[in-house]
Parts: C-alpha cells; structure tokens; sequence
C-alpha cells in the first residue's frame, strides 16, 4: 500500500497534481494560521507600525514642508 | 512586537540609493523616448528614413529594456536598498564596495544590451533580449544584489522582517530563477553574441513565457507591491489597513502566478490542458490582486482628504487603481474566447501599458517624490510640479490604453470577419489604414507621459541643487566665523 502511495508521488505524470496539493494544502495553512488565533492576530497587525517607526530628522523636515504646501492650497 | 528605535540616516548607506535612483530617471527619460519615437514610426512609418538601427525592429527592445531593466530596475534596486534599511535599521550589507558592484554592473549590462540590439544583436526573446554574455553579467549582479539583501535582512536590528522586505525577496528569488533557465543557450562561439537556445519548438515557446509572465508576476508586481507597502504608509502617515491581508495576498501571489505564463500562447501548438490551466490560474489570479490592491486603498482610510491635497497620495492611489484595472483585464484577456479577439493585436500593447505606466511607473515616480527629498535631507522643489506631473501623467496613460482598446478591438474584429460567401471581410492593409488614427493619439498619450518624467526630472534636479546648497551655507558660514 505504502509502496504504491510513493510510486504513485515519484511517477513524473503525477507531478502536476502533487504539486497541485502540497501548494494548495501549505495555502489553506497558512489562511488558518493567520486567522485562527485572535493572539496571534494583534501580534501579526502590530507589525503594520514598523514602516511609521523610523521617524528622522528628514521626515519631520518633508512632512512640515508638504503640511505647509497642502494648507496654502487649501486657501 | 516591533523595536522602535531608529538609526540616524547617516548610519545608513544612502549613497548608492540616491545612484539607483537618478539612474532610473535618466533610463526612464530615455526608454520612453525610445518608445515615443517607436509609437509615432508606426503611425508615420517615414521616421524610418531607411537606417537599420533606428527601425521598430531596432528600437522596440531598446524601449522595453529601458524601461523595465533601465527605469523599473534601478527604481526597485533603490527603494528596495532604501526599505531593507530602514524597517530593518540595520546599514546594508556589503560595506561600500558590493552595492557599487551592482549599481555599475547593472546598468553597464543594460546599456551594452541596448547597443547591441541597435547593432541586430538579440536572443530574439521578449524581455529577454540580451545575448549570452550580458546574460552571465546580469546573473552575477544579481547573486550579489541577493547577497546584500540576505545579509541584510540577517543583521536586522528589529524581530520581525517587514512585509515589504518579503516582496522584494520574493522578487530577487524568482527573477534569478526565471533568468537563469530561460537564458540557458550554446553560443556559437567564445567571440561571437550569437547563441542557440538549449529548448526548441513548443518547449521553447512555453519556457519563454514562463519566464515572460512570471516577469511580469515578480518583476513589475511583486516588487512594486513591496514598494506600495511600504511608501503608502508612510506617505498616508497611517499603517498599512491589514497585515494579515497583505500575507495572504503575498501567499497566494507567490503560489498562483508560477502557473499562468501558458495563456500568452492560448491557440497554438501546445497541449490544451496547459492553456486551460494557464487560464484558470489567471482567474484566480484576480482574488490576491484585488484583495492587495484594497489593502492599498484602505490604507488611506480615514485620511481620504490626502486624496484632494497631496499630489503624493494621488500618484500612489492612481498607480492602484490602475494595478486594480490591469490585473482585472488581465484574466479576462487570459479567457480562451476572449484571447482568440485580443491575441496578436494592439489591446494587448494597451493592457501592458495600463500595468507599465499606470501602476509599474506611478508608484515608482511616486516612491522618488516620497523618498529624494528624505535621501538628501531637503524638500522638494516645487509641489505645484508634482500636481501638474500627476495630471500629465494620468492623461496620457488613458489616452495611450484608450487608444489601444479602440486600436486593437477593432483589428481583432476586422481581421476575424468573414462576408456572406465566407471570405475573409477585410484585407491586411484595411486593419492598417483603420489603425492610423488611434496610433496617432497612442503616441500623443505617450508624449504626455514623457513630458510628466521630464518635469520631474527638472523638479527633481532642482530639489537636489538646493540641497547642496543648502548644505553649502553652514560650511560658508563656519569659514567666515
């Protein structure tokens, strides 16, 4: 039985559909994986600040500067 | 959790992403110069004037080159080298010899290809155009770009490596994959550009457009997507709407488009079941696209007035509605029925430059916008610019894909019409003569579009000779003290 199940794996005309279910079945983990805990949920959505985390001296510059444009074209 | 100490910007290596990207602006000036001048040859084929090298035949992969590898290129090698820093506040690896390694390895690369192609050296394969040995010179940058990045990631100062990061990856993975195997040739010589491919007929064809599509997958989507996930946020001043969205849309991205590349060759001689599959990988295609592309929007909410006053955000909300528009048209034009119509004429030029330039070329002009005034610690010369830039750009891309829609609809209809005894309705020359007038108004589009890149690059050049000037006063200042 076993012998037939890796014969089956290894013949190359099989290799569209194990590829078909090793991808499909990694997938579906990873949607539960993601989902399925509202724990790990809040840690994951933390991760969204990193990008308004590196704040410098320059960014402040810029932002002040296109605060001021966007105001002027407000007026 | 995320760390949220920051490293000074003097302690990152910003030299060579202010390189990467003036690079990609005069190789973005340049391709699409090429492809304004290749657009109006077509509508007014005298612009010929019978020398070989400036023919469509010539001209078009210097275009294409230009623009993907020349302006998407060095765009990607920029902000990719700008994003690994700062989310992971670590310098880039390679100390200052191996990032200069890639941006002069690169960009000689390209600009060999393109004089080459001018000379009627070329694979004949699209996208893939350079000879053998600017092919060894690309797959050595580029496992030293994958060896700067890795290291960098390795030496990251923050736990966790940021969604952006795993776009760019994925990206420098897949490329060196699709480059290597489909560029697997014989030259005919150790002195000769000239080279046979190691597949031959319906293999060969099915390579090329695996290697073709996942082009389009990783170069010009995924990349940019990383670019997206990082820029809008910070430009929007708000977090990305949904993390676990974005990982579900990078999964189902990295799984679904290795399978699509077939639907470039729907009708030919290749197994039906290949292009059945293509075509419906391609619809699937369309669920992580539009889930990303939301994400994207949503980033904005609660800070829609941005939409009105930032010329920024526009470009990036812009860019996604057009990457919404193009990846929608995309499987619908994957469709067996509907490729039997599209195939083999202008709709698809259309479809490409609604991707190329209303999302490949928008977000990256708006990432520059973003990220040039930050590089040089300045800001930028003008926004009034900017704004006219975005009304340009914007412009000419509907008029070029419109265009082309009517273009090539109509060739595809006129060239499958059949009258009452069953001959064919029309002669070639009559699709001809009908294509005139929209391929007048394409080349229009397009020189809006190069108007656009050449204000910015005026914008951009002034931004950057205010800064050294500015950085000039203090020094003048101190030596008078």
């Amino acid at each position: 039985m076993l012998t037939d199940f890796w014969t089956w794996i290894l013949d190359l005309g099989n290799s569209k559909t194990v590829a078909l279910l090793i991808f499909f079945t990694t997938f579906v983990g990873i949607v539960i994986y993601v989902y399925s805990s509202r724990k790990r949920g809040e840690r994951l959505e933390s991760y969204r600040y990193m990008p308004l985390m590196d704040e410098d001296e320059a960014d402040k510059r810029v932002k002040a500067a296109e605060a001021a444009s966007q105001a002027k074209g407000e007026k | 959790m995320a760390h949220s100490a920051a490293l000074s910007s003097e302690q990152y290596n910003y030299d060579i992403v202010k390189k990467f990207a003036i690079a990609s602006i005069i190789w973005g000036i340049l391709g699409m110069t090429a492809g304004v001048y290749i657009a109006s040859e077509l509508a007014w084929p005298f612009l010929n004037f019978d020398i070989a090298q400036i023919t469509f035949g010539r001209l078009r992969p210097l275009h294409t080159s230009g623009v993907i590898f020349g302006f998407g290129g060095n765009a990607l090698f920029a902000t990719s080298y700008y994003v690994v820093q700062r989310t992971c506040q670590a310098r880039l690896a390679g100390g200052t010899f191996w990032p200069n390694f890639t941006f002069w390895g690169w960009n000689l690369s390209v600009l060999i290809a393109g004089l080459l192609y001018l000379q009627g050296f070329t694979q004949g394969r699209e996208y893939a155009e350079p000879v053998w040995f600017v092919d060894l010179a690309i797959a050595v940058v580029w496992v030293t770009y994958f060896l700067i990045f890795t290291v960098t990631l390795m030496k990251r100062n923050q736990p966790h490596i940021y969604v952006a990061n795993w776009f760019y990856m994925s990206f420098i993975l897949a490329t060196a994959l699709l480059h290597i195997f489909n560029n697997l040739a014989m030259p005919i010589s150790l002195t000769s550009p000239v080279s046979y491919s190691l597949f031959s007929g319906a293999q060969d064809a099915m390579t090329q457009w695996w290697y073709g599509h996942n082009a389009v997958g990783f170069f010009l989507t995924a990349a940019f997507l990383g670019m997206m996930y990082y820029f809008v946020p910070k430009q929007a001043g708000r977090p990305v709407y949904s993390y676990r969205l974005s990982i579900i849309h990078f999964w189902a991205l990295s799984f679904m488009y290795m399978w699509v590349g077939t639907h470039h060759l729907h009708w030919t001689a290749i197994p039906d079941w290949t292009s059945t599959l293509a075509a419906t990988f391609s619809i699937m295609l369309l669920m992580p696209s539009w889930g990303g592309m939301i994400n994207g929007i949503m980033t904005l909410s609660g800070a829609w007035d941005k939409l009105r006053t930032d010329p920024i955000m526009m470009f990036m909300i812009t860019a996604l509605s057009f990457y919404g528009m193009s990846t929608f048209e995309g499987p619908m034009m994957s469709l067996k029925s509907v490729n039997a119509l599209s195939h083999y004429t202008d709709w698809t030029v259309g479809h490409v430059h609604s991707g190329a330039l209303g999302w490949v070329a928008m977000i990256s002009i708006a990432s520059f916008y973003h990220m040039i005034p930050r590089l040089w610690n300045t800001t930028l010369y003008s926004m009034q610019l900017v704004y006219t830039h975005f009304f340009l750009a914007t412009i000419g891309t509907i008029l070029y894909i419109t265009a082309l829609w009517v273009s090539g609809i109509g060739q595809g209809l006129m060239l499958r019409a059949f009258d009452e005894y069953g001959n064919l309705a029309y002669t070639f020359v009559e699709t001809v003569a009908f294509m005139h007038g929209p391929l007048v108004a394409r080349a229009v589009g397009g020189l809006f579009f190069l108007s656009g890149m050449l204000l910015m690059a005026y914008n951009i050049y002034m931004t950057i000779s205010r800064a050294k000037q500015e950085e000039g006063v203090p020094a003048t200042a101190a030596a008078k003290a």
